[in-house]
């Protein structure tokens, strides 16, 4: 078995390294950077999707996303960019009846779609049922990844219901409940730094019991 | 991220023609990992060709007795399937534990099979990486090397593939059915889609170009016990370090596959034949030619004693 | 108001409001996103338009050349910022690195230039575009490498980096038992999940700045001496912050650039630093490389205790604080602590939740746990034997409450730590190793005057300004408990208003300073409005109560609103704290109890239980104070099985710059928490009686979990963090 505990650095290490203060030019090394097209303007298009049951007929650049059609277009800035790389679940909204990741999909491929984010789910002065478990429990603290644990929430105890398994649920054929260590799996795509989790957990079973 | 236009196709042969009309034209399906990569500007397509539309998102039986999946299904709905949770429940196992539910409601089985590799200097675009731009070098070889690849590996690329369901298909023996942009189709058995770095690592898969895959089948269920075990510090939402798919015979004999570990789903015939004796005869052939680093030399170890573990487990399921 | 000596009874003593679980008072704005954060703001003058940064690709070196021409004529471009452009400017004496370089680079990722345009996806893509030449300088980027070049820094947080009593070396040598152990702790990030984000707009050559940042003040002076304008001319609000953990104490990239992209574009400018730049961009928490010596007695009694640390930073940055709890958590007649602090490329080391404990205790209670079982005694016991109610390096220091040997008897009790088989490696649950730990927390609590306004009207409203920050700590809730409680109204009654450049400077948040002195700060300018209330309404009595909405002497009884029939009340105060907290040792203390499983074959380790006991003085509130403690043990839990900035030190960078890359818990990893405050007040921190307690949380449970992975494996892993490939040589064979 040959390894490559002994490998030196590349040459290219070698030559930029060794190089020291002497000149080493550097280009980034990205596929793109290497045609160098004209610059051309963005094509735009249009959408129309509903949004918490209003109809919103956009005009966008077709690289804008549905997070940032939300925000930036439509000024519902309760759905949050926390990483805008799929890696934190602070953007979910409930599309079809699914939650996603806002960040990673274009407002283009959404013609026709429900959308719901957190402010179709209640206001301040009518919350809903999972928004108010959350203040009772103290499920959130600086609030950032909140609206997104709460769509998260409501969508996954939607799936619990169709009867979607998960990691970590015993026997696939079966029925899975909302024990802890199902919950704390489905809910594991909605990081919170602030690590409000275990108040999370406990405002979600609320929830779950009362509807039961 | 580069501009881009953007279409809707409704039919593979639409699918194929806009393919055919738009050189450098990237399929967008779920968008979970092309979108990612796109704002980095790794991938960087001038025109979009959005096959959402297809109707390729249904689950059918097939005259073999087994199932033919259409490229779009979802990674939530093909884990849910029915049929997949009772006959092959090592894919459904495989599906649940990638990524979070908010992902796999979006990720298709074709996005899934096709997803790019997780390797902190492919993602950095000021790194040298081959995989991104031939000929820069490999930055992980001597670099952060922990959750990278330890066997199959090349002086080019240590990449590994970060499906889940990559491993559950390679050790089904899944089929990959595409369609050209010249209308011809092909069914490739999945150990051919995926290839090794070598001195191309930017070349992953056996696609051609405007090459779009529309389903995977899976032959007839072959029973046994199905066990996929994915080992990493998160204990959620993490790629894996280590994954180990396999069916178990009353027997004895079986299959393995292992992810986390190679740039394709990683299954050796001779590992496979080895399973009666045990996880350390698996291990050893699996790895025979092994080339870890310094960092991830512990993933040998990891694997033979998680298969232990699996073997164990299954063992004590069939009885 | 001067705090010089103790409290005595006071209105908040009543705990009518102060003291309850009360829901927070911002949760429906934070639970339906309708909570404007930095970047959301839609009330700034203008619609903004869009900043993206450009970082650099090198760590070290200079910018030899940078082409900007065709980043400047893509579509929707309106002006690009470099170091060039800028204009000139100063560094702030917080900020080690610049915040724009150029052309010297002194980080990785350091921002070099921000590119403006119409939208979003109009900058990201013309920031693509921009084409920088470097010259590469030598750098350093490896700690250990650097140890032996390392120098005693000038001072570790206001006290001397080396201290040292009695004859440590003659005790360490002569000690019956002894332990000399090295630990090593990661690189951290604070990865909150809102990114830096700021909107900058001008008028008159005035600023105004929503942004995201934890110090209102500090951010103003910093933002005014970078900019070289008056502090006069810059206003700051920043009423949510989507997580800070110390990342968002200093003036960062995000809000300077949109101050100047501001400025060359003549539009409000927005900027949210994009995920993959924060974490070589901002700042971290640095790794060390610890010593610990500890000698005992037979009998369990310390003799000798050294604790040495290593870190790094930039040129002009400092050392991390990891040896500061040594020098007075446990006795020991001799002992010693240095720290070395040697220069590092990497960005720039500073301060992230309990800075200086939380790196110190996870080594020196894993060494406590390690000397215990040499000494055969129960760490539990061990820690108890060496309590100390002064301050060890000076004894004249008492501690004002000091509470640890509560928390470590409720919490065993509690946690039912004598089921604990202390023999490692030897309890079992199918395919999982169990073990359990134990370690002692203790943080500081520091005081800083805080000053606040407070007005009444005649609908006897009280509103409360102060520039206090809310960082998801509670600040909202727990100054309008106190307002209430002090005013004699219900919490309906209050309105707070935080985070703003031009309300009465408050302590801020940060080091776990903020609850106690700010709501001290509050409490100080309600007894002046007192005053201004029964002066108005002519009441003289010494017996005056204020209470229901009324304020009552004697007989008399007036609804509080009527003191402002004819005219607001407006009152301002100050807490000026004096040398109490100097003269004494005032910190909370705290117990941490961890079960962990890992699992036989993978090595996977996986925590479920958790307790925590604190004594922090009074809790002002139950909920917020709990949350804080849950939030600190899980950042603890990360610390201890995945949080590792991994530094590449060829290039000197930290490599796994994403929220994928740079694990932090996710809700499967953490179970049901408990926390337990115990019932005290602690006379010496302020009229409220109330210490820290957002920083105690995280102090030793890292290393509560190390311990209880050591009890379930019998493996001892000194280099954080602990993951099963480190575990995985000593766990037993397979079947």
């Amino acid at each position: 078995m040959e390894a490559f505990d002994d490998v030196e650095l590349s040459r290219r290490d070698f030559l930029v390294l060794g190089a020291a203060s002497a000149a080493a030019a550097q280009l980034p090394f990205s596929t793109a950077s290497a045609i160098e097209p004209a610059a051309v303007s963005a094509p735009v298009a249009q959408v129309t999707f509903r949004v918490n049951g209003t109809t919103r007929a956009l005009e966008l650049d077709t690289r804008t996303t549905l997070l940032d059609a939300l925000r930036e277009h439509l000024h519902l800035n309760g759905t949050k960019k926390g990483c805008d790389h799929g890696q934190c679940g602070a953007c979910t909204v409930i599309v079809a009846g699914r939650r996603i990741n806002s960040c990673l999909t274009l407002a283009v491929m959404h013609e026709g779609d429900q959308i719901t984010t957190i402010e179709g789910l209640g206001t301040p002065d009518k919350l809903h049922a999972m928004q108010a478990a959350f203040v009772k429990h103290d499920g959130y603290q600086c609030g950032y990844c909140t609206p997104g644990q709460i769509c998260s929430a409501v969508a996954m105890l939607e799936e619990l219901k169709a009867g979607v398994p998960s990691h970590v649920s015993g026997d696939l054929m079966a029925r899975a409940s909302l024990t802890p260590s199902e919950l704390r799996e489905r809910m594991s795509g909605n990081i919170c730094r602030c690590a409000a989790y275990s108040n999370i957990a406990d405002a979600i079973t609320d929830v779950a019991r009362s509807s039961a | 991220m580069k501009p881009f236009a953007y279409e809707r196709v409704r039919t593979p042969a639409e699918a194929a023609a806009a393919a055919v009309r738009h050189p450098g034209a990237k399929f967008i399906a779920g968008g979970t990992n092309l979108l990612d990569l796109m704002k980095h500007e790794i991938e960087a397509p001038t025109h979009l060709i959005d096959v959402n539309g297809l109707s390729l998102d249904n689950i059918e039986a097939t005259s073999e007795g087994g199932l033919r999946i259409g490229a779009l299904v979802r990674n939530s709905d093909l884990a849910a399937d029915e049929r997949v949770r009772r006959d092959y429940g090592l894919l459904s196992r495989a599906l649940l534990s990638g990524a979070s539910g908010q992902l796999r409601n979006k990720a298709t089985t074709a996005g899934n099979l096709l997803q790019r590799t997780r390797c902190p200097y492919f993602f950095d675009t000021n790194q040298p990486c081959n995989k991104r731009t031939p000929g820069s070098g490999c930055s992980a070889i001597s670099g952060f090397s922990r959750n990278l690849a330890v066997v199959g590996v090349s002086d080019a690329c240590i990449a590994t593939n970060p499906s889940d369901m990559a491993v559950a298909m390679r050790a089904l023996d899944a089929t990959v059915e595409t369609v050209r942009p010249n209308g011809a189709t092909r069914r490739l058995p999945i150990v051919d889609l995926h290839r090794l770095p070598g001195s191309t690592p930017h070349i992953e898969t056996t696609l051609q170009p405007g090459e779009l895959i529309t389903a995977v089948t899976l032959p007839r269920p072959v029973g046994g016990t199905h066990v996929y075990q994915k080992v990493r510090d998160r204990a959620s939402y993490a790629f894996a370090l280590i994954s180990v798919g396999v069916i178990v015979q009353p027997d004895g004999t079986g299959r393995v596959a292992v992810g986390g570990v190679a740039h394709k789903p990683w299954r050796v015939a001779s590992a496979d034949s080895a399973m009666p004796s045990g996880a350390q005869a698996v291990t050893a052939r699996l790895f025979a030619d092994a080339r870890p680093t310094k960092e991830n030399r512990f993933k040998l170890k990891l694997v033979e004693r998680t298969l232990a573990a699996v073997l164990a487990q299954a063992k004590e399921t069939t009885r | 108001m001067k705090f010089d000596k103790p409290a005595t009874t006071n209105p908040i003593d009543q705990l009518k409001v102060v003291g309850k679980s009360i829901d927070r008072v911002d949760g429906p704005l934070k639970t339906t996103g309708t909570a404007p954060y930095a970047y959301e703001r839609t009330d700034v003058p203008g619609a903004p338009v869009y900043g993206y940064v450009v970082g650099s690709s090198i760590a070290k070196g200079r910018i030899s050349s940078m082409n900007l021409t065709r980043a400047r004529s893509a579509p929707g471009v309106l002006g690009i910022v470099t170091a060039d452009s800028a204009g000139p400017l100063d560094k702030a004496e917080r900020n080690t690195a610049k915040l724009l370089g150029g052309p010297e680079i002194e980080h990785y990722h350091q921002a070099i230039a921000l590119v403006i345009a119409t939208t979003f996806e109009q900058a990201r893509a013309a920031a693509q575009l921009v084409r920088v030449g470097y010259i590469k300088a030598i750098g350093s980027f490896d700690l250990e490498a650097g140890k032996k070049s390392a120098t005693r820094p000038p001072t570790l947080s206001g006290e001397p980096p080396d201290t040292a009593v009695g004859d440590f070396a003659g005790a360490f040598a002569a000690a019956q038992v002894s332990l000399d152990a090295s630990y090593a702790t990661p690189d951290h990030a604070h990865a909150m999940i809102e990114p830096h984000a700021s909107i900058a707009s001008w008028s008159d050559g005035k600023l105004t700045l929503w942004t995201s940042n934890q110090m209102i003040d500090w951010c103003a002076s910093d933002l005014s001496k970078t900019l070289r304008i008056p502090k006069a001319d810059v206003r700051i609000i920043s009423p949510y912050i989507g997580g800070g953990f110390g990342g968002k104490l200093f003036l960062r990239t995000d809000a300077l650039l949109a101050a100047l992209g501001a400025k060359a574009v003549g539009r409000a400018v927005k900027v949210s630093l994009q995920r993959p730049l924060m974490f070589n961009n901002t700042v971290h928490r640095p790794a060390t490389i610890q010593r610990i010596r500890i000698g005992a007695m037979r009998d369990g009694t310390i003799t000798a205790i050294g604790h040495e640390s290593w870190s790094g930073d930039l040129p002009s940055g400092g050392a991390d604080g990891a040896v500061l709890q040594s020098r007075r958590l446990y006795a020991g007649a001799n002992r010693m602590t240095a720290t070395r602090l040697t220069v590092l490329d990497l960005p720039e080391a500073n301060a992230m939740r309990a800075p200086g404990e939380a790196t110190g205790l996870m080594a020196l209670e894993i060494a406590m746990d390690e000397i215990a079982e040499k000494l055969g005694m129960d760490p539990i016991e061990f820690r108890i034997k060496n309590d100390t109610q002064v301050d060890p390096e000076n004894p004249d220091r008492r501690f004002t409450r000091r509470s640890l040997i509560q928390c470590l008897r409720t919490g065993a009790e509690k946690f039912e730590w004598t089921r604990r088989n202390a023999q490692p490696g030897k309890t079992r649950d199918g395919r999982w190793l169990i073990g359990h730990g134990v370690a002692a927390a203790f943080r500081p609590s520091p005081v800083i005057n805080s000053a606040a306004r407070v007005r009444l009207n005649r609908a006897g409203v009280v509103t409360v300004e102060t520039d206090m920050t809310d960082i998801g700590t509670g600040s909202y809730t727990i100054i309008a408990q106190t307002a209430a409680e002090t005013m004699g109204v219900a919490l309906e009654k209050v309105i707070v208003r935080l985070g703003d450049s031009t309300m009465p400077i408050s302590a801020g948040s940060g080091g776990q300073w903020g609850a106690n002195s700010s709501t001290a700060g509050v409490y100080a300018a309600c007894m002046k409005l007192r005053d201004l209330v029964t002066q108005r309404l002519g009441i003289t009595g010494t017996d005056t109560v204020f209470a229901d909405g009324n304020v009552r002497s004697g007989t008399r009884i007036v609804p509080l609103g009527q003191a402002a029939a004819d005219q607001e009340l407006i009152a301002e105060d100050t807490i000026e704290f004096g040398d109490l907290a100097k003269v004494n040792e005032l910190s909370s203390f705290g117990a941490h109890f961890v079960e962990v499983g890992v699992d036989a074959a993978t090595a996977e380790i996986r925590v479920r239980r958790m307790l925590a006991v604190c004594a922090a003085g009074r809790i002002l509130n139950p909920k917020t104070a709990r949350s804080q403690v849950i939030g600190g043990m899980t950042m603890g839990v990360g610390a201890a099985l995945m949080e590792e900035l991994v530094v590449d030190k060829r290039r000197g960078f930290f490599v796994n710059h994403d929220l994928a890359g740079y694990e932090v818990p996710v809700h499967a990893d953490v179970p049901h928490q408990d926390v337990i405050f115990l019932d005290e007040t602690d006379a010496f921190s302020s009229p409220m009686k109330a210490k820290g307690v957002g920083e105690l949380g995280i102090c030793g449970v890292a290393a509560a979990v190390a311990n209880a992975i050591y009890n379930a494996t019998g493996v001892r892993v000194r280099e954080y963090p602990i993951t099963l490939d480190k575990l995985l040589d000593g766990m037993p064979a397979m079947a």
